[in-house]
């Protein structure tokens, strides 16, 4: 059990009268991808949200390498390791694509100043393939280079866990070959990562294992064959046979 | 931590601005010297304003409360204390305070912050008031041998403090943990930036100038009341200052007080009772024509000047 870097136990969010992620319980082992998947309302970015620390949680615990950091701030979350892009796309417009991605290197996880986060965040662009766009400015990127901004803040702190909120979503066709290629190559790095997906390719081709909601509830877990060839599944995703 | 070219000759520079800023009572006692004084008690105000309202969007009217503490810190104390330890204790005094409205509010989106710090003010001053009231007390006498000359240069001494001060915290964690709080503040949360705690640390740095120069402007009124003290008008006077000038850069905020206070010194000479009228219409015609001051203006003309150059 000690090598699970993530876990969710008994997790539940109610906005008001509604429980938008109901008893979800889950664990992530180390270097493992896990797909979040589920239709569109099912609660995946909610969960995701209560893992970062965005959201507050009803009830329940997320534990990192088996410490409670459910009911700590965003920040400690962030510092203690856990790392996250939004499902709409964050920068800061005031300052240079450089310094977007020494912002994750200054007060995350591992911290650096100065000169060494400046070089460090150099490689990081290099690394998400924007080497040498580091002067330019955030209104000069095209929409899969701003995602790629946001994905190198997020490594600059080298996070223990990578929550990619539909890091996908929203990219044409070449682009997504592009970016299912660039979160392969983190995959490959052994990086711990809880991806939000809709992309089908994606989910093949990325992910280890990966966790279905629908309606809040987690309704099948295994493999991406085998939760895709999951009757519940299905039927969360097109209906019964006769609706 | 090392110093380019540029950090050099912008020490050098400010060191030599500061030099000549301080033989001002040598060439005149009167009305310059007036000026000056007003002026060096701007800028520190603005300038210690900007340093948190500018990267934060945080507007914040409580200069008036910080800085009618400090004058009575000067009020109580002259008799017992030396002038400069009761400068440092404003400074501190100041700087708890601000601390204490940051733990209360900084949480809170902008407009509620606003809202309160303008309530302060006049919170501070009932409170006094009602004091005084019950004590049978009217005014506080300051009678020091402190004359203009001496003030100008205490207040000389503060703006080069504030300016130091602001010029490390731009190069350092605590300026660039801000800036990014202004632009996001969920990104600086999930950025590992303990964002409550940056902005209560920043802001003491407004409330203790602000006391400071309240303690060291005591002597000039001589007898110091609460209206006079926390009149609320200073710190709507601050926050055009700096927007005239430009919130954005750390020089920004003296370019406004300047051009400023000749124009409110030209106005409340001539046309006593339109001081208010005149501090109205500037308030919009920066909102309206410059957004982001003097600075703005300029960074629009450079940036327009390189684009030709490319083109």
């Amino acid at each position: 059990m000690t090598n699970h870097v993530l876990s969710l136990r008994g997790v539940t969010k109610r906005f008001g009268g509604l429980v938008a992620v109901n008893a979800m319980n889950f664990d992530v082992a180390e270097h493992e991808v896990v797909g979040l998947l589920g239709p569109n309302g099912s609660g995946k970015s909610t969960t995701l949200n209560l893992i970062s620390g965005a959201l507050p949680l009803t009830a329940g615990n997320v534990s990192l390498w088996g410490s409670r950091i459910s009911g700590l701030p965003a920040q400690t979350i962030n510092r203690k390791g856990v790392s996250r892009t939004f499902q709409l796309v964050r920068l800061l417009p005031s300052m240079n694509v450089r310094d977007n991605v020494v912002v994750g290197a200054v007060f995350g996880h591992r911290r650096r100043w100065g000169h060494d986060a400046n070089e460090h965040a150099e490689k990081l662009l290099e690394r998400v393939g924007l080497g040498g766009k580091g002067d330019m400015s955030l209104g000069q990127l095209t929409y899969i280079d701003t995602k790629r901004v946001e994905l190198a803040r997020t490594l600059a702190s080298d996070p223990k866990v990578l929550l990619l909120d539909e890091w996908l979503a929203g990219l044409n066709p070449t682009e997504l070959q592009i970016g299912i290629n660039l979160i392969k190559s983190l995959r490959d790095e052994g990086r711990t990562i809880i991806l939000v997906e809709h992309v089908m390719d994606a989910i093949r081709s990325l992910c280890d294992r990966c966790v279905v909601m629908a309606a809040g509830t987690k309704i099948a877990e295994g493999t991406p064959t085998q939760v895709l060839s999951d009757k519940k599944v299905i039927t969360a995703y097109l209906g019964d046979d006769d609706a | 931590m090392s110093l380019t070219g540029t950090d050099t000759r912008n020490v050098l520079l400010a060191t030599l601005g500061f030099g000549v800023c301080a033989l001002l009572p040598f060439a005149d006692t009167g009305y310059w010297l007036g000026l000056g004084v007003t002026i060096a008690m701007f800028t520190a105000l603005a300038t210690s304003w900007a340093l948190f309202s500018g990267p934060t969007h945080y507007i914040s009217l409580a200069t008036a409360a910080f800085f009618g503490v400090g004058t009575y810190v000067t009020g109580l104390g002259i008799e017992t204390l030396p002038f400069w330890a009761l400068v440092g204790l404003a400074g501190l005094i100041g700087a708890g305070l601000a601390a204490l409205v940051g733990l209360a509010t900084l949480r809170l989106s902008g407009v509620y912050f606003v809202i309160f710090t303008l309530g302060l003010a006049e919170l501070v001053r009932q409170v006094i008031t009602w004091v005084q009231n019950n004590t049978g007390q009217k005014g506080l006498y300051v009678l020091t041998d402190l004359d203009e000359a001496g003030i100008y240069w205490w207040l000389l001494g503060l703006c080069a403090a504030v300016f130091l001060t602001g010029w490390l915290i731009g190069r350092s964690r605590l300026g660039f943990a801000l800036r990014i709080i202004g632009d996001d503040e969920i990104v600086a949360a999930h950025s590992g930036i303990n964002t409550a705690r940056a902005k209560i640390l920043l802001f003491m740095v407004p409330g203790a100038v602000a006391a400071m120069t309240g303690a060291i402007l005591a002597p000039r009124y001589v007898y110091i009341e609460p209206s006079l003290a926390f009149a609320p008008i200073l710190s709507f006077q601050v926050v055009i200052m700096a927007l005239l000038g430009g919130a954005s850069r750390l020089w920004g905020p003296v370019v406004g007080v300047i051009p400023f206070t000749f124009l409110l010194e030209t106005v409340s000479s001539n046309f006593p009772n339109q001081t208010t009228l005149v501090i109205g219409v500037a308030f919009l015609v920066i909102v309206y024509l410059l957004p982001n001051g003097f600075v703005g203006l300029l960074d629009k003309v450079l940036h327009r000047t390189k684009a030709n150059e490319v083109t």
